[in-house]
């Protein structure tokens, strides 16, 4: 098993280090510079900043001192705000988020493992359809199309919830709730699947076999062996919520991360995408590597060789 | 169904027809039985019947009205739907319905393209991968694993910050990892399938390499590559749309859905429609695709199969 896991982990630091080299070159390989502009900058001013940013230097001495940065978590300055640096932006911007993808991801799984179960229970009965009808229709919604909706019909036409920024509780409901649309809606499927297979187990019948109360069967033994699969799901669950973070935080005009990261993206503030594109892919990339040590732990059946593909 | 109490039950009629349907199955093609399969799922039918209208409107939708996608009327802004503007008019004064039905060529056309070579790179490397075995097919899926483990939607954005807006460059950006998936199915259906008697009946025979694996290997993996298909182009539609959202899609005066609803976001409390019909066939769109996906998993793949 630590074979396995030194595997999986020098995976994770080859898969980021790709990352790192491939957003470096890049983000280099754009004609012009950061300071390109419509507006003339006199040619010593050019100069001082080129210097001031080590863009004088030759390609390989910045790609080795960027390098070096990320090894010391030092991600660099940000170009178009003066005297901010990438982490400082990632320290402000990232409390935001997490606490937001927190409340979606809670709510997610609480809600999809019920709602899955709750269908494997009235297995093929309108319950069941009538679940997976909504399942499909929030694996279909995008989540930006969801929080416009949201938005329109409880904040500004029911008036229910505040329509934008950040602050109390009741300003992150309808956000956490657009985040938490899909992955729901995937572990509800996921989680009826499940529990139909292991209704089928000879275990199961040979627990019915014994005259055990369905009550305890489906504790005991039903969601246990169930819910093991659910947790690959944590892989994909973080993408998405992330991902489906850039275009909620815009529509709720929340202060987090993604927000900071599509504001880099229409400034084109190199370093922030840059920086930003390697923590979303480290915090991505240790999720899915916290899951496959997770699995070993609990699931004893697992072959290590063959690790549990997620995929998204 | 696994109730016992249930076997000493008298047949009901749905029991009965499951029966007689299995009885023609059993005589029926791998394609026959499918289709039977995916002929009784009534979502699935509605999903394709939807699609055909979806494309037919994507055709001949633009040209029921006598405008254009780019032309402005600026005394024309912002009008509701009417019986003048099916679906109203943009801020320029431009005509929803002819633009949403643009939008659907946009998103139709980047969503097949960017499967069809999702299909074709990621066919021609899973294959190869698993034809090739050893050390070369390992390294081949090591490569696979880095590039999988690099966030889908962040390497899109990213190329496309720097490789600029357009529908060219969306379909590069999605299609540059977006073959993983294809590859990593096809790889795992050919190792199955390579241990099955008629692979070695064929090899014996002294077939070649490339007649096993186009007349034997890839006809057989069509039922997972279909199904992978059909789930991979919902799934670039909504990458189109989303880039689109964020500013990084198609460029003015082409409309596409994405850039549609990003454009009727900041109007959303007075004028909704200007956003809710881009916003709905985003949805719609890939409802019916993942309708017809599940369709064929639940038809055609052999795991589901009892």
């Amino acid at each position: 098993m630590i074979g396995f896991l030194i595997k999986k982990f020098t995976l994770l630091i080859v898969s980021l280090f790709v990352v790192a080299s491939f957003t470096f070159f890049l983000m280099h390989a754009i004609p012009g510079d950061p300071f390109t502009q419509d507006k003339a900058i006199p040619e010593e001013i050019l100069q001082a900043m080129y210097k001031h940013y080590g863009l004088d230097q030759p390609l390989y001495v910045q790609y080795i001192d960027y390098i070096k940065g990320l090894l010391t978590f030092d991600l660099g300055p940000s170009f178009k705000y003066q005297g901010r640096t990438v982490n400082e932006i990632i320290a402000e911007g990232f409390p935001v988020s997490l606490c937001l993808g927190m409340e979606a991801l809670v709510f997610s799984v609480v809600a999809g493992i019920t709602l899955g179960s709750l269908a494997s229970f009235k297995y093929l009965r309108w319950q069941d359809h009538a679940t997976m009808a909504i399942a499909v229709l929030g694996i279909s919604i995008p989540s930006f199309i969801l929080a416009t909706f949201l938005q329109y019909l409880f904040a500004m036409k029911l008036d229910l919830f505040p329509v934008a920024r950040w602050g109390s509780f009741s300003q992150t409901i309808l956000p956490a709730l657009s985040l938490a649309a899909l992955p729901t809606a995937f572990i509800a499927r996921l989680t009826r699947s499940n529990m139909i297979e292991v209704f089928q187990q000879d275990y199961v019948q040979t627990a019915k076999a014994k005259g055990l109360s369905s009550f305890h069967i489906v504790t005991r033994h039903v969601i246990r062996n169930a819910l093991l699969p659910v947790i690959t799901f944590l892989g994909p669950l973080t993408a998405a919520i992330l991902t489906g973070s850039f275009a909620v935080e815009k529509i709720f005009g929340i202060p987090g991360l993604g927000q900071w990261f599509v504001l880099s993206i229409t400034n084109r503030d190199y370093t922030v995408i840059m920086g930003t594109t390697i923590f979303y892919s480290a915090i991505l990339m240790l999720c899915v590597f916290i899951v496959d040590i997770l699995y070993c732990f609990i699931d004893p059946r697992i072959k290590l060789q063959e690790a549990p593909s997620s995929n998204d | 169904m696994t109730d016992p109490s249930s076997c000493f039950e008298p047949l009901t009629d749905s029991d009965r027809s499951l029966e007689s349907h299995n009885e023609t199955l059993s005589y029926a093609s791998f394609w026959q039985e499918g289709w039977i399969r995916f002929r009784s799922n009534k979502l699935a039918l509605i999903g394709s019947m939807l699609l055909v209208l979806l494309f037919l409107m994507a055709i001949f939708g633009p040209l029921l009205t006598p405008y254009t996608y780019y032309e402005t009327h600026l005394n024309l802004k912002n009008l509701p739907p009417s019986s003048k503007f099916w679906f109203g008019t943009d801020e320029l004064g431009r005509d929803l319905f002819t633009r949403v039905w643009w939008g659907a060529r946009i998103s139709l056309f980047v969503g097949i393209m960017a499967s069809l070579i999702d299909l074709a790179i990621g066919v021609f490397y899973g294959s190869i991968a698993a034809i090739l075995g050893g050390k070369k097919e390992e390294l081949m899926m090591r490569i696979a694993d880095i590039l999988y483990s690099i966030p889908y939607l962040l390497v899109v954005i990213l190329l496309m910050v720097i490789i600029g807006s357009g529908i060219t460059t969306i379909i590069i950006a999605l299609t540059i990892t977006g073959w993983i998936g294809m590859a990593r199915i096809v790889r795992s259906q050919i190792l199955q399938l390579k241990q099955m008697d008629f692979i070695k009946a064929a090899t014996a025979m002294g077939a070649s390499r490339r007649r096993i694996l186009m007349k034997h290997l890839i006809p057989n993996c069509m039922g997972p590559i279909i199904i992978t298909v059909t789930l991979t182009i919902p799934s670039a539609i909504f990458a189109e749309a989303f880039l689109s959202f964020l500013g990084l899609g198609v460029q003015a005066p082409i409309a596409s859905w994405g850039t549609m609803a990003n454009d009727g976001l900041s109007a959303l409390r007075y004028y909704p429609w200007r956003l809710f019909f881009p916003a709905g066939f985003i949805s719609i769109t890939m409802l019916c695709f993942n309708l017809v996906g599940d369709g064929l998993r639940d038809a055609f793949d052999p795991r589901l199969r009892s």
